[in-house]
């Protein structure tokens, strides 16, 4: 049994004292303006009060039930990735002027929130290659799809051209945020070595104006795609490259989507330091050309001076927001993900130049390893031959879930089933190696599968 | 360079960095290296930091300092609910099994993810009297838009969308905005002289071709919509729904609820009521609840129990669809789980009393002083205006920012709209009364320096580590990342 009352400092003398000095006879006069009968008169079935002891062995058995391999045999990615974390990064961002600030509304004393922001927007535009950033979205989805309104807003066509290389989890929650405001998602295909079919996006694209071309670099299959092919596309229809990341630790290794003439790179930040954490929270990074300065949502912070001269941070751009503009502000979205961006940032700090190149040449070559040799057993079959990243996908002699569910029991996740999204592929398995997986790990997931 | 003082500004990372320092170090490649073709291949992370570990923690460690914290006094920002966050929250959420499970484990593998998702929505149903919650939205906003995409679904179903949402005056920015993206066209109630909606003007505007009223209760001047009843009878009558924006729900959790009050949807906000950090921004969590008509149009996959096992479900032919990847902002419901298992109902209620308490006593001992547009009884906050400040030509911006020099983060300024020069103090039901005695000494202060010396006012803060910074030259000319100096 808990104490109800531990987080209210008023003790009961507080209380009585209090109401007397604003001459109230009781608590329930305060409430005069609640009706009596929608008071509640009963027991809500409410769990609780329990005491710290009792909360963690309940939360404890809760993380319990969850059955886990071991790091290094793990194969799951699909749009969460582990990689190995600075010990730092949660101790920093567990320092109390962090993590129980609010948004940075009042700057002088926000200082803290505000530059680690604006040195945030500083490396997500030289890892994407582009110009501007904001302090954050929701996810990699979200930022996505308001990615697309974005460019929609700039140049108004109600239709969108989008690669089914896309996750397929991106695309729904696309749907979902362009579908009241009418602007039509036309899909495209891909090639036979898994990658986006220019050809496919140029015939879309001439049948009817659209505003963006969509593509995913890695791909939600782990390809990587010919984005300045599909550049050059998208710019010769009228329409902006939009650029979906969800996995920028490739950014590490692989161009920038910028200097491949991306306009916008919409993405996922979890890669940096956040726990995969059943899916949440993570960060939405949305980077662009500086052309879509006014019309991005969000918040950006901006630098500054103060009446002294000296340097500071500020929210700027703010007319663009929904508790200035309203109905017609750039987004809805008030809240981002503050210290998730902070995390991502702290991270950056950390690994740094040579460790993040150092991380994705990790991830590259242990893909490629284990590529090559779950390739080369019997029953499974490659069925992509274009390079990839940190992912691949394995055509299995057998229903995918069955034999993640086998695997699962012999201590390995061996991978997303890829039919959970599309039934006709469910031999299908989408097969993720970062640097946390070990080659021994990798030698006996290929092992198991020679073993189906 | 500037000297060193405990008020020095902290240079960037980019100008702290040095070639050749490292931070981090993997264990050597087990593999044999591979390179992708030299097409995809980029040169260098061009400007990217090269810092060693010392450099990094001293330099987040350092910027911390320049914020204020909710862990050091008073943070009175009024509808931001800034409360006390339990330090066993950020335990359990970063406990082994929850914060390392991945999105995609098999569900046989996520079952203590998926029962306490259960358990959270069926504790938030109970306490909002709803039918069922989606936890998915991340942010109350992302939870608006839900809700009304949601609504949106109901009328398309029974005929046709319908064009326009109403929202009173009052409102959040985040309300017009969303009902905006879900595709209605907004239009404004006004309020009475009592502060509340105004009857005979809603029933006026209450047409059939309303889709929903957004409500927020208590409304953004801390009044509870004690009319609410009849506002849900004349939005029905016309077939419309009642959206209520539960942003300020801890004003009456455990004592009364949405559910009883005639409202089909709402959204609440986990990092209020229920105590998760803001961390400076975020990540907040905004789940939905709906009643039983509205059940089928909740967002995708619902978390369902068959027989003892917890399981994803992602059919649901009427579902508006996703708005967010995977479920949701888990570690956020774990901490709101811990804090509603810590409470119970009873702490929850009691969390409200005081929180009402707070703000009523110090709206009682400040009334004498600052100016009290609106008299109606105040629930968890109270809106002043610097009305009598004016006359020392003193403004509201004035007074928050010279609160600062006493210590305080200033309350929420020139909000709710309909309040002209408005200061919205919430104190929540975290502040003893020895804060509270603080805060008013601070603000009385204030209002006397404004008469005495208005000057000292107007150039406030005098103590901040940079003082008033020029906001309008950085939008004018922004500079919105570091550059190199050339």
């Amino acid at each position: 049994m808990g104490d109800a009352h531990r987080y209210v400092p008023a003790s009961d003398q507080d209380r009585r004292e209090m109401l007397e000095s604003i001459g109230r006879a009781s608590i329930d006069e305060l409430f005069v303006g609640i009706p009596a009968h929608l008071k509640i008169g009963t027991a809500l079935g409410v769990p609780g009060p329990l005491s710290e002891v009792e909360v963690l062995a309940e939360i404890g058995a809760r993380a319990q039930a969850n059955r886990a391999p071991d790091p290094a045999f793990q194969f799951l990615g699909g749009g969460a990735y582990r990689h190995a974390v600075p010990a730092l990064v949660d101790h920093l961002i567990s320092r109390t002027e962090f993590y129980s600030s609010y948004t940075p509304y009042q700057p002088e004393i926000s200082q803290g929130t505000l530059q680690a922001m604006f040195e945030f927007q500083t490396l997500i535009c030289q890892l994407t290659g582009l110009e501007i950033s904001n302090a954050s979205m929701y996810d990699g989805a979200s930022s996505l799809a308001e990615a697309i309104l974005m460019v929609e807003r700039q140049r108004p066509r109600g239709r969108v051209v989008i690669s089914d290389r896309v996750h397929p989890e991106y695309r729904q929650v696309t749907r979902t945020y362009l579908g009241a405001l009418g602007t039509e998602m036309v899909m495209f295909g891909h090639r036979a070595d898994g990658t986006a079919d220019p050809e496919a996006a140029r015939r879309e694209l001439a049948a009817k104006p659209a505003s963006a071309l969509v593509i995913q670099h890695p791909d939600f299959f782990g390809c990587l795609e010919d984005v300045e092919t599909l550049a050059q596309v998208a710019h010769d229809a009228g329409a902006a490259l939009v650029v979906a990341v969800a996995e920028p630790v490739a950014l590490g290794l692989l161009k920038a989507p910028g200097s491949q003439g991306a306009d916008v790179v919409a993405g996922e930040g979890q890669s940096f330091g956040v726990p995969v954490s059943y899916g949440g929270p993570y960060l939405g990074l949305l980077a662009a050309r500086t052309t879509f300065l006014r019309s991005m949502p969000g918040r950006i912070v901006g630098e500054a001076r103060d009446v002294d001269g000296r340097r500071g941070y500020v929210l700027t751009l703010s007319t663009r927001e929904q508790h200035i503009r309203r109905e017609k502000a750039t987004s809805n979205i008030c809240t981002n993900e503050g210290l998730a961006a902070l995390t991502a940032a702290i991270f950056m700090a950390t690994v740094g130049k040579s460790g993040l190149r150092e991380m994705a040449s990790q991830c590259y070559a242990k893909t490629a390893y284990a590529r090559a040799a779950i390739g080369s057993v019997r029953g499974c079959r490659l069925p992509y031959a274009a390079p990839v990243f940190n992912e691949f996908v394995v055509e299995l002699p057998a229903p995918a879930e069955d034999v993640v569910r086998r695997l699962h029991d012999k201590g390995i996740l061996a991978g997303l089933p890829i039919g959970r999204y599309d039934a006709a592929r469910s031999r299908q398995l989408l097969v993720t190696v970062t640097e946390l997986n070990t080659r021994a790990a990798i030698d006996r997931l290929a092992r198991e599968l020679g073993g189906l | 360079m500037e000297p060193r003082s405990l008020k020095a500004a902290e240079r960037l990372l980019f100008e702290i960095s040095r070639p050749g320092r490292r931070g981090f170090a993997l264990p050597a490649l087990d593999v044999p290296p591979a390179e992708p073709p030299a097409r995809h291949l980029r040169d260098d992370l061009e400007g990217f930091p090269e810092l060693s570990e010392v450099d990094v923690v001293r330099h987040y460690t350092r910027l911390s300092r320049l914020n204020y914290a909710i862990d050091l006094g008073l943070y009175p920002l009024g509808s931001c609910t800034m409360k006390y966050n339990p330090k066993i929250n950020e335990k359990t959420a970063r406990l082994e099994g929850l914060a390392d499970a991945h999105p995609h484990l098999p569900s046989a593998a996520a079952q203590g993810c998926l029962g306490l998702m259960h358990d959270l929505e069926r504790a938030l149903a109970a306490l909002c009297g709803m039918d069922r919650f989606t936890l998915q939205p991340a942010a109350g906003a992302q939870g608006e838009l839900v809700g009304i995409l949601m609504a949106r679904a109901f009328h398309v179903d029974r005929g046709k969308a319908r064009q326009v949402v109403l929202i009173p005056d009052s409102a959040h920015g985040t309300n017009p905005a969303s009902a905006h993206i879900a595709g209605y066209r907004v239009e404004q109630v006004p309020s009475n002289a009592a502060g509340r909606v105004d009857l005979a003007a809603l029933r006026e505007r209450m047409t059939g071709e309303v889709a929903v009223l957004m409500l927020t209760n208590p409304n953004t001047l801390g009044v509870f919509e004690s009319d609410i009843e009849e506002i849900a009878r004349i939005v029905h009558a016309k077939g419309g729904l009642l959206y209520m924006d539960g942003a300020n729900l801890n004003a009456f959790v455990g004592i009364a609820r949405p559910g009883d009050m005639g409202v089909d949807v709402h959204h609440l906000n986990l990092h209020k009521t229920f105590s998760t950090p803001h961390g400076g921004g975020g990540p907040g969590a905004g789940p939905v609840g709906v009643r039983k008509d509205l059940v089928p149009y909740l967002p995708v996959p619902t978390v369902e129990k068959e027989g003892e096992r917890y399981v994803l479900r992602h059919e649901a032919p009427k579902s508006i669809g996703r708005v967010r990847s995977f479920y949701g902002n888990f570690g956020m419901m774990v901490r709101a789980w811990t804090y509603i298992l810590a409470l119970g109902q009873e702490g929850l209620r009691r969390n409200a009393e005081m929180a009402v308490l707070n703000a009523n006593y110090i709206r009682h001992h400040l009334a004498g002083t600052y100016d009290l547009p609106y008299d109606a009884p105040s629930l968890h906050e109270v809106v002043f205006s610097d009305r009598r400040q004016q006359e020392a030509g003193v403004h509201t911006l004035d007074i928050a920012k010279r609160l600062m020099d006493y210590g305080f983060h200033p309350p929420t300024i020139y909000f709710p709209l309909i309040v002209k020069g408005a200061l919205m103090i919430e104190p929540t039901e975290s502040e003893p009364r020895e804060e509270l005695d603080l805060f008013i000494a601070a603000m009385r202060a204030i209002d006397e320096e404004a008469r005495r010396d208005p000057a000292l006012v107007r150039t406030a803060p005098h103590t901040t580590p940079v003082r008033r910074l020029d906001e309008v030259a950085a939008a004018r000319q922004p500079v919105l990342r570091w550059t190199p100096v050339s």
